[in-house]
């Protein structure tokens, strides 16, 4: 079931559109803010909301890479693998933020503290390596100042 | 004024508020739109000569001339300003959505106004937190203001303004496959024609334009479309915003008259290569661009001189090949990216991206085979403009032929020696 304020979250957002399922990926957005992912349960009370059927909604949340149809931890880095970073061997970062969580990519801490995902160029490729952790941006990338990131969140 | 779209944002990127932005001359130029004739507007651009500053170079003026007008047109109208910058190697539309939201927002009004579109939406994508809430801020600033809203400045034209961001794919850049993501739909694209500008958003007239092209608006329309010429060292208008990235000194963005030379961008403002490193080569707009190379460095980066050089200048930001980067790993995290970001609707994109990529994965591993150079050179024709659906296999194909052509060698290096 959706909470009030998740429906009530969904409706202000459905308003800026002529059509009702227009605002479905709003919807999917809201309901993964405060669950952290779309589970089947949702995926139906979200379609049902919308008057979509669970397929159609099925086929927008699978089609967009950060609609989580899984379960993820509570922070999802989000490592850009994209030509500059590349360059600027991400690799270096990547080979690090595994050894150190223990995961590889698209997997989960078993404390459920972390989910680590690779994403295309994040726009700030003069800072190249960057990462997103949750909502923030994090530039200039090296083994030593991911640690001191990852400190931060718990 | 040299630098008309960034000299106003401050070094730490934070935005000007609607006071500060009024107080440099901000909304003048939608107070002097609204008193023109629509179509007036659209002339002024085509006259400028606006290149669309997206990738594709379109006339801005041009592109809007075809949006039905007058009281028989179909209405809700929507104009729509494209901040999913998600071409790989790009970053200059964030620093325009940080740093100054209300020019945006006036350009987007005024084009709005010149097309007398009722809704607009900006389409920024997931990552961009600040620009989002830096946008979002200034759009409740403005439309407590009155430039937002009914009866704008006394003009009798009523119009909405929305942020709509979203939850990733490379394809929401796509003009039309943005226009289904924006009607809660996969992004996939759509059939040319009919063109979005008589059919778009829900079926309605719609313009979408790059950030950086409707930036440019309210300084054509407040200083004329002389002086946007004069401040251009090319025939096409205006200035743009150039990047670099990759192994320079001073990787960043700069403001610089249209038409600027490789040479100047790379080795006076970037400060040239690291110590120790040659420059190779450099794709001059974005992952889905033809490398240009040394006997390029003196191509001046407008459309149509870029073009001449067999490449496009697509975003205007390069990504630098230097050389001890291997030019194999290069290409094939290019090829990844496209191959990742495949929407699946046509076959060509779909089936031929992965298998290019898996060729260069082969090579990079030192599998290649000796026939591996020439199935590659003719993945590259079938996936040529005008085989697929839309514009992203024929971009993947770009850096590709390129790299084929001018670092054969580097790619022989890996064929393994028929036994």
């Amino acid at each position: 079931m959706l909470t009030e304020e998740e429906k009530k979250e969904i409706d202000h957002h459905v308003k800026m559109y002529p059509q009702k399922r227009a605002g479905c990926i709003e919807a999917l957005k809201v309901v993964q803010h405060s669950r952290r992912w779309i589970s089947d349960e949702s995926l139906k009370d979200i379609a049902d909301h919308l008057d979509m059927t669970t397929e159609e909604l099925d086929s927008v949340a699978t089609f967009y890479s950060l609609v989580f149809r899984k379960p993820v931890g509570r922070h999802v880095i989000l490592i850009c693998d994209s030509i500059t970073c590349w360059i600027m061997k991400y690799d270096e970062i990547v080979a690090h933020l595994k050894k150190s969580l223990g995961i590889g990519l698209g997997e989960t801490t078993e404390d459920e503290r972390f989910t680590l995902l690779p994403i295309p160029c994040l726009g700030n490729c003069d800072h190249a390596p960057t990462m997103m952790v949750d909502d923030d941006l994090h530039q200039d990338l090296t083994p030593q100042k991911v640690d001191e990131i990852l400190a931060k969140y718990t | 004024m040299q630098q008309p779209l960034t000299k106003d944002i401050k070094p730490d990127r934070s935005p000007l508020s609607l006071q500060e932005y009024e107080a440099l001359g901000g909304y003048q130029a939608l107070r002097k739109a609204v008193k023109m004739n629509p179509e007036d507007i659209t002339g002024m651009l085509k006259e400028a000569d606006l290149r669309g500053r997206g990738g594709a170079g379109f006339n801005t003026g041009m592109k809007w001339s075809f949006v039905p007008m007058g009281e028989d047109a179909p209405h809700p109208k929507f104009l729509v300003a494209n901040a999913d910058e998600m071409e790989p190697g790009t970053f200059k539309d964030r620093w325009l959505l940080e740093g100054n939201p209300h020019q945006l927002l006036e350009g987007m009004l005024i084009g709005a106004f010149a097309i007398q579109a009722d809704i607009s939406y900006v389409f920024l994508r997931w990552a961009y937190k600040t620009s989002t809430k830096n946008i979002a801020k200034a759009i409740e600033e403005a439309t407590q203001a009155g430039y937002i809203g009914k009866n704008i400045l006394k003009s009798r034209w009523n119009h909405e303004m929305h942020v709509h961001t979203s939850v990733g794919r490379y394809m929401c850049g796509e003009e039309t496959g943005l226009l289904n993501a924006l009607e809660g739909k996969r992004a996939t694209p759509r059939a040319k024609p009919p063109f979005p500008q008589t059919s778009g958003l829900f079926g309605k007239p719609t313009i979408v334009n790059n950030v950086e092209t409707l930036c440019n608006i309210p300084h054509i329309v407040n200083y004329g479309t002389e002086w946007y010429k004069s401040i251009s060292n090319s025939e096409e208008g205006g200035t743009k915003i150039y990047g670099v990235s990759g192994k320079v000194k001073n990787p960043g963005l700069w403001e610089l008259p249209l038409g600027t030379t490789m040479r100047e961008i790379l080795f006076e403002h970037a400060g040239g290569m690291q110590e120790g490193l040659k420059f190779r080569g450099a794709l001059p707009g974005g992952a889905s661009t033809d490398f240009l190379v040394e006997e390029h460095l003196d191509v001046k980066l407008d459309y149509g001189s870029v073009m001449e050089a067999g490449s496009r200048l697509g975003t205007g930001t390069l990504i630098v090949l230097d050389d001890q980067t291997d030019v194999v790993g290069f290409v094939h995290n290019l090829e990844q990216f496209f191959a990742q970001e495949s929407c699946g609707w046509c076959t060509p994109c779909r089936d031929g991206l992965p298998f290019v990529e898996k060729i260069l994965l082969a090579l990079k591993n030192g599998e290649g085979l000796p026939e591996d150079l020439e199935i590659l050179e003719e993945m590259t024709g079938y996936m040529a403009p005008g085989n697929t659906f839309c514009a992203l296999a024929p971009g993947a194909m770009e850096p590709l032929q390129s790299a084929l052509k001018y670092f054969r060698a580097d790619f022989k290096r890996y064929i393994k020696e028929a036994v």
